[in-house]
């Protein structure tokens, strides 16, 4: 019996890898075409983690997307990313801008408001359709299914959604205004998790390891709890010490503490935005160095083993979408408990 | 590298516009009524569990109530037949009592029957031997007064007899 479950546990194994393959060759292959001049594992590294305007499904199969610019001087210009390229896929300047690392200026160097669809602005609207393809499926199940047990993909997030609002809303925000919170908290944690499963598909864009999209989270977490302080929240910043000393004594405290408790503020949604984006990008950073090592020694042995420690990276990944956007939804919860907490002397 | 932290101004404006977007979307059509009727459901459960133990209790509210309708039904049974029983000994007494009195009476009766019955017979034979003893005294009579010198001497007796007194 015992002996059974191990050709299957082996079996299982052997899937995975078969799954797994093609994403070794996608990621191999760019750097195979690079290693003809000298390879550049940093160049390759940081072109998998980057922004484009851009779309390189797979080496050799591009997705131009467009560019949208805007500036006072010429206005509203939207054109496809391939006029920056010649037949030799040269970068060449179109229109008046040129194009330097992705970064797109006018040719005299002045500065241009870059809205583009990206890679990464291509994979948040993938990452919202999803959201909303999916919860809309899972809504749908709630109408149908009205007074009954969830079915199908209703049953599969139902545990997820109880969970975050019981043991994440719930638990830090408390029971009595831990409601108003509970749409953002489920619309994080869900973009979060879907974004960071989106960026480990091969040839998928980093959405949530960019420091722009981390930013924009952090930012609306701290919004939000700045605009639903109470007089706890903001008493425990203005006089943090309380009725613990005189205020003569606390008059002084406080030209220290003041500013230690302002930046204390803006350090929370700072460690939330360089977490996840820390978090995500090193993993992308790991696998990527690791298959590069096989391109750097140019050995077949350390291609195998280098690809084998590559998946094993890949299943961690996996953990580690869900567990950071449980980290994010969590901590976000916990500064919204502070900012509702009632005064307890 | 610097690049990878420096946010980009253009993604930054996507990135709020496409989440501000979802999180309305979201909220509207799919969380509020998933929570909604999440809590609903949790609601109709906790009803139902309610509902089953009051049902549970009220059976067991039931099943005292026949236990003690049974125990009264049983008590009032044993009284009952105790009554009955006591009646049926009543009566059974006062039968042997009604019988026995009759039975008496009915000896009596018929002992006082015999005794008149006696003596009328008793009676009967008297008359019968009284007036047999006159008819024989009769014939005797005759036959000694048959003689005119005996009827004298017994008219003459009388005579001296009645003197006397």
């Amino acid at each position: 019996m015992t002996q059974r479950a191990d050709i299957l546990k082996i079996n299982k194994f052997l899937l995975i890898i078969a799954l797994i393959m093609p994403v070794i060759t996608f990621a191999g292959g760019d750097g195979e075409k690079r290693s003809e001049e000298a390879f550049d594992p940093s160049e390759l590294i940081n072109h998998h983690i980057s922004d484009a305007h851009s779309w390189e499904i797979f080496h050799g199969f591009t997705v131009h997307l467009p560019v949208i610019l805007y500036s006072e001087e010429k206005g509203l210009d939207i054109f496809l990313s391939s006029g920056f390229y010649d037949e030799q896929h040269n970068i060449i300047p179109y229109n008046g801008y040129e194009m330097h690392h992705e970064h797109i200026s006018f040719e005299n160097g002045d500065h241009v408001l870059d809205l583009s669809i990206t890679k990464n602005v291509l994979f948040l609207f993938f990452d919202a359709a999803l959201l909303v393809l999916i919860f809309g499926s899972v809504a749908r199940g709630y109408k149908k299914n009205t007074g009954k047990a969830p079915k199908g993909i209703q049953s599969f997030f139902e545990p997820l959604i109880v969970f975050i609002r019981d043991d994440i809303a719930r638990a830090n925000i408390g029971e009595k205004r831990y409601e108003r919170f509970l749409p953002f908290l489920l619309t994080v944690f869900f973009f979060i998790w879907f974004g960071n499963l989106l960026g480990l598909l091969p040839g998928a864009a980093n959405l949530t390891g960019n420091i722009s999209v981390t930013l924009v989270l952090a930012c609306i977490t701290l919004i939000i709890t700045l605009l639903s302080g109470r007089k706890t929240y903001w008493l425990h910043i203005v006089d943090p010490l309380g009725k613990s000393m005189p205020w003569a004594g606390k008059i002084l405290l406080y030209f220290i503490l003041w500013p230690v408790e302002i930046i204390g503020i803006f350090t929370k949604p700072f460690s939330l935005m360089v977490r996840l984006f820390a978090n995500i990008t090193a993993g992308h950073i790991l696998i990527l160095s690791i298959l590069s090592l096989a391109f750097i020694f140019k050995s077949l042995v350390i291609g195998v083993v280098g690809a084998t420690f590559a998946m094993a990276m890949n299943l961690l990944e996996l953990f580690v979408a869900v567990l950071q956007a449980y980290v994010f939804t969590m901590l976000s919860a916990l500064y919204f408990g502070q900012a509702v907490e009632e005064a307890h002397y | 590298m610097s690049s990878l932290v420096t946010p980009d101004i253009g993604l930054i404006i996507w990135q709020l516009i496409v989440f501000v977007a979802i999180l309305i979307i979201l909220r509207a059509f799919v969380w509020i009524p998933i929570l909604s009727a999440l809590k609903t459901r949790e609601f109709q459960i906790e009803d139902s569990l309610r509902a089953a133990e009051n049902a549970k209790s009220e059976m067991e509210q039931i099943k005292a109530d026949n236990e003690y309708l049974l125990q009264e039904a049983r008590i009032e049974r044993d009284t009952i037949l105790k009554e009955a029983r006591t009646e049926a000994e009543h009566i059974v007494a006062y039968a042997k009592a009604e019988t026995s009195d009759i039975t008496s009476k009915m000896l009596q009766d018929a002992r006082d029957a015999i005794e008149l019955e006696k003596k009328s017979a008793v009676s009967d034979i008297k008359n019968l031997v009284s007036s047999l003893s006159l008819e024989i005294a009769e014939k005797v009579l005759r036959e000694k007064l048959a003689d005119e010198k005996v009827q004298k001497d017994l008219v003459d007796k009388f005579i001296k007899e009645a003197k006397i007194n």
